[in-house]
């Protein structure tokens, strides 16, 4: 995927999300490229739109079921200064693969309050559910296998905008943890 | 104080490195020295010393400074789960950790029992003077005792030195030291470092000045240890019966890892000038009667911190103390409750390292389920 | 006694009373020393053969400070176990302690311990008295009345006598004893609730430091009242530089003191509190092995520059002799933290392979260290053993001997002791210098890797 079209489909996320959101949305970041993918939503949907929407980043790890994800980055302070009761939450995160982050993600809200819906915006979706859980604005589906890895880059993290596959040898390299 | 050394100096001996000599490297004995199923290494080399792979929190010593600021910057989050409306996680649901205290401090007790209840561990409250411990059975068969209910963390104080190396050497449970004897204190020290840097950014180079019973401080040890791990400027200042041997005139040894790179001064005065952190550290009346100080009031007129002599400090330095404070002894109650005073700070920071710790820890023990 | 004769061949006869060192036979008979031959190999007929080619062989040890805790403390050790252990360690002959439940301070205790060391011991057990009742150092013992029970000295092991009064007193008065006050010297004033030496590795730890110079003070006092006195003055494990100073001036100036030292103060240091050999932690970083409570003693592990200076103390004769200090301790004594733990390292079966130490690293010679645990302890006991003295293969005197392998190396490990203490720093280490057989009296009553009945 590439800059252009990772920019093309956050456009298309963001139009979608206004279409399918009568009043205005509140959009949230799982830490932490979701973060940069859900700035980068909500100021697409405020040059569309003319007003910002509330925006929010959520560090889920505390609310995770899995093991040691402490060993990897330290635990991030969420920021939702908005009251997140009866509003429709967008959770915007870079990949989709077991569902798990995002589980744990919808249990972190439920901790600010009670939104009157939660959806979800991926850039990629992978594949390999392991819970009942889907998105509700996809960017791009990369059918992959298990051992393989889906590595989002962009211009705020890593310098450029892409997303690339890599196959096992590379993925363990890599060693992401992405759920 | 002529040391003469050499002329039996050989390889071939067991002795090893001691505390009072000059220039000795370390020594093992010729042969490797093993003890069958005692040693239970505190950290796995595996994994090279990140956090995730923390078995104990004993003492800063030997911690990374990679593992420092991992704590510190997880601490920051824990911070912002305080402050919800909802203090609450599921993250250590189903962890028990037990509170050990040999010796009373409601203070650090309740700290690491809230940092535990809001990330959602059950936490048990033992304290030792109302336990069996007083009817004689030993520390090692209480221990055995609590563990068998199936802790996960054993948090622990006593008033030896030791005494949580002791316990973590014989228990699967994590074990942390919420301060042993005269020895360690590290979740103090990483509450400290986490104010510090709260208010002055990076403590690189900066000038931490720590004054008083240095000899006694469990605290002022693991503060050193982190400290200087983080790279800050360490002075130090305190009546020469209150410094530990190695800081005390006359002691200054230079090959000994827990003392190299310290400021030693003399004169309080001249050990504020340019602080960027004054921490006052905590006299006890007893030391009057061990002949380590005249009176409190003469430490009060020579080390005492007052606005006076908090203002040789840099403008605007931090004025701290691990508490509980004497005031008008070591702290005038002007500056206790002044404008650069972070202790309060120090006691609300302090639930959110130990939540760091114990998630941390916690996490270890169940990646390893 | 109808032992067969023994004749052990073959091996390097070291025998500093006789001045001996050479290749040589050692006959003995009913008992006692029959010969020490001129010409090796040629042993008679009828005589049991012991080969110690390639070994040294030598008196058997004299240990004259150890502690065998019974009566009173038969769950740390009794006069079976502690003999037994010695026969290991290559002691024929040591001497119990005082401090025992009830304490060697009044004749039927001695007599006990004499008694029980004749039924039950291994090798010859003496019994030291205590100084004061109780050790409380309060009240003198009768002390004429314990030297008629067998007493070959009077100590307050465990404490000092630390009333320079109560000190003046008993060297004065045990002059009509002609027995030696043998004084544990700590001041504890100095020493207060010092758990470890004091210096830099006790500030890492935590734990509260005992300053050298609560030994010297006390050395230093003791010497000045035994020059004022004219009494007899021994003092135990001598451990720092200042006090072998101290007793080398006392020395010269012609003063009745003796001295001794242990194996661990001439091999071991502060550092092994750490719990790792000896080595100091990387970057200062604390293990689960520190805090090593079987390196708790009294007086405690020195420092290096210590080390040296006991270690040149024996080889130019100041301190006199080695004495074990062996002190055993129940497992639960150790099991705790390092300030509830017992003081003491049960060392008499590694005590040969601790002063080893020196000897491999050339600062004490082998002759020297055996003249120092034969041939000195025996002077200082005086005529004992049916008036003919310790110490020596004189034809004529006890069958007492050992036989040694200076080079063997061994792994240390407790659970294979003797004694019922265990408690010693030195499991898992490796020492140099292995006691291979022991006779007493004529009979084999030690031979490493054997049981023996």
């Amino acid at each position: 995927m590439s800059a252009d079209q990772l920019r093309r489909a956050l456009v298309r996320i963001s139009h979608e999300i206004l279409e399918q959101n009568e009043r205005p949305v509140a959009i949230v970041g799982l830490h932490s490229r979701g973060v940069e993918l859900a700035r980068r939503i909500s100021d697409l949907i405020s040059s569309i739109e003319g007003v910002e929407p509330d925006f929010g980043t959520l560090d889920p790890r505390l609310y995770r079921d899995d093991s040691d994800s402490a060993s990897i980055k330290p635990v991030v302070p969420s920021e939702i200064t908005f009251p997140v009761d009866d509003r429709a939450v967008v959770l915007v995160d870079d990949v989709l693969y077991t569902g798990r982050t995002i589980r744990a993600a919808l249990d972190a809200i439920r901790d600010f309050g009670r939104p009157s819906s939660i959806q979800l915006a991926v850039l990629v979706d992978r594949g390999h559910r392991e819970l009942p859980i889907r998105a509700d604005y996809v960017g791009k589906n990369v059918p992959t296998a298990r051992g393989e890895d889906v590595r989002v880059m962009l211009e705020e993290v890593d310098g450029t905008d892409g997303v690339t596959l890599l196959r096992q040898s590379e993925a363990i390299a890599y060693g992401g943890g992405q759920g | 104080m002529a040391r003469t050394r050499a002329a039996t100096t050989t390889p071939e001996r067991l002795r090893g490195q001691s505390g009072n000599t000059e220039n000795e490297t370390t020594q093992a004995s010729p042969v490797a020295h093993r003890k069958p199923g005692e040693a239970r290494p505190n950290q796995p080399p595996m994994f090279g010393g990140l956090s995730g792979s923390r078995r104990n929190v004993l003492d800063l010593d030997d911690f990374s400074k990679e593992e420092i600021e991992h704590i510190l910057q997880s601490a920051d989050g824990m911070n912002e789960v305080l402050s919800r409306d909802v203090r609450k996680t599921p993250t250590l649901r189903g962890k028990t950790i037990l509170t050990l205290f040999f010796e009373n401090s409601t203070r650090t007790r309740v700290s690491f029992e809230q940092a535990g209840k809001v990330l959602g561990a059950d936490v048990i409250n033992v304290s030792a003077s109302a336990s069996s411990v007083s009817k004689g059975e030993s520390l090692l068969n209480t221990v055995r005792t609590l563990e068998a209910m199936k802790i996960d963390v054993l948090v622990m104080r006593h008033p030896h030195s030791g005494a949580p190396y002791y316990v973590a050497s014989k228990i699967d449970a994590a074990v942390v030291n919420a301060g042993d004897g005269t020895h360690a204190h590290p979740t103090q020290s990483l509450l400290d470092l986490y104010t510090m840097r709260r208010h002055l950014g990076d403590i690189v180079g900066k000038k931490v000045t720590i004054i008083g019973d240095l000899h006694f401080s469990r605290v002022a040890r693991s503060d050193v240890w982190g400290l200087r791990k983080m790279g800050a400027e360490v002075t130090v200042c305190g009546p020469p019966t209150l410094l530990p041997y190695g800081l005390r005139p006359g002691t200054e040894q230079a090959d000994s890892a827990a003392f190299t790179g310290i400021n030693v001064v003399d004169r309080v005065e001249e050990a504020l000038e340019g602080a960027d952190v004054v921490m006052a550290l905590r006299i006890q009346q007893e030391r009057q009667d061990s002949g380590n100080l005249p009176d409190l009031r003469e430490y009060s007129k020579l080390y005492g911190i007052n606005a006076d002599r908090l203002a040789l400090a840099s403008p605007g330095a931090l004025l701290m103390h691990p508490g509980p404070m004497n005031e008008g002894i070591e702290i005038s109650s002007e500056v206790a409750h002044g404008a650069q005073a972070v202790i309060e700070e120090q006691v609300s920071n302090g639930v959110a390292i130990r939540m760091a710790v114990l998630y941390m820890l916690c996490a270890r023990s169940r990646g390893g389920e | 006694m109808v032992n067969k004769p023994i004749v052990i061949t073959g091996g390097r006869v070291i025998d500093p009373a006789q001045g001996i060192d050479r290749l040589a036979d050692v006959l003995l008979k009913d008992g006692v020393v029959e010969a020490v031959t001129d010409a090796p190999g040629t042993a008679p007929d009828g005589y049991e053969v012991i080969d110690a080619t390639g070994m040294v062989v030598a008196p058997g040890f004299i240990d004259i400070h150890t502690h065998l805790r019974e009566p009173g403390l038969e769950h740390k050790e009794t006069i079976a176990t502690g003999t037994r252990a010695a026969a290991a360690g290559g002691f024929t002959t040591i001497c119990a302690m005082p401090n025992t439940e009830p304490n060697q301070d009044n004749a039927s205790t001695v007599e006990f311990v004499l008694r029980t060391g004749r039924e039950q011991g291994v090798v010859r057990v003496m019994a030291i008295g205590a100084v004061t009742l109780e050790r409380a150092g309060k009240r003198l013992v009768e002390m004429a009345e314990l030297a008629d029970a067998g007493v070959i000295g009077f100590s307050d092991d465990g404490n000092p006598v630390a009333d320079p009064n109560i000190m003046r007193q008993a060297l004065t008065y045990s002059q009509i004893t002609g027995l030696p006050i043998i004084n544990h010297c700590e001041e504890p004033s100095i020493a207060g609730a010092g758990l470890m030496q004091m210096g830099v590795i006790a500030s890492h730890l935590g734990l509260t430091g005992v300053p050298s110079e609560a030994e010297t003070v006390m050395v230093e006092r003791d010497i000045a009242l035994a020059e004022l006195t004219g009494g007899r003055l021994h003092i135990a494990h001598l451990s720092t530089r200042r006090a072998v100073e101290a007793v080398r001036r006392a020395k010269e100036r012609g003063l009745r003191v003796t001295a001794e030292a242990t194996p661990h103060h001439v091999s071991i240091t502060d550092a092994w509190v750490y719990g790792l050999g000896g080595a100091t932690p990387d970057d200062g970083a604390l293990s689960t092995v520190a805090y090593d409570t079987n390196t708790k003693v009294n007086p405690p592990l020195r420092t290096n520059d210590d080390v040296d200076a006991v270690v040149e103390g024996l080889a130019d004769g100041t301190i006199d002799m080695i004495a074990s200090d062996h002190a055993p301790h129940a497992a639960t004594d150790k099991e705790c933290t390092y300030q509830e733990a017992a003081h003491g390292i049960s060392n008499i079966e590694t005590a040969f392979g601790s002063c080893m130490v020196p000897v491999h690293a050339g600062a004490l010679s082998l002759e020297g260290l055996i003249e120092r645990m034969t041939a000195a302890p025996a002077r200082f006991l005086g005529p004992t053993a049916g008036g003919k003295g310790l110490g020596s293969l004189k034809p004529g005197l006890p069958a007492d001997v050992v036989v040694l392998d200076p080079a063997s190396e061994w792994t240390v490990d407790p659970s294979a002791f003797f004694s019922k203490g265990k408690n010693t720093p030195l499991a898992g280490t490796t020492l140099k210098g292995r006691v291979v057989t022991t006779l007493y009296a004529g009979e084999v009553v030690h031979e490493a890797g054997v049981a023996v009945e």
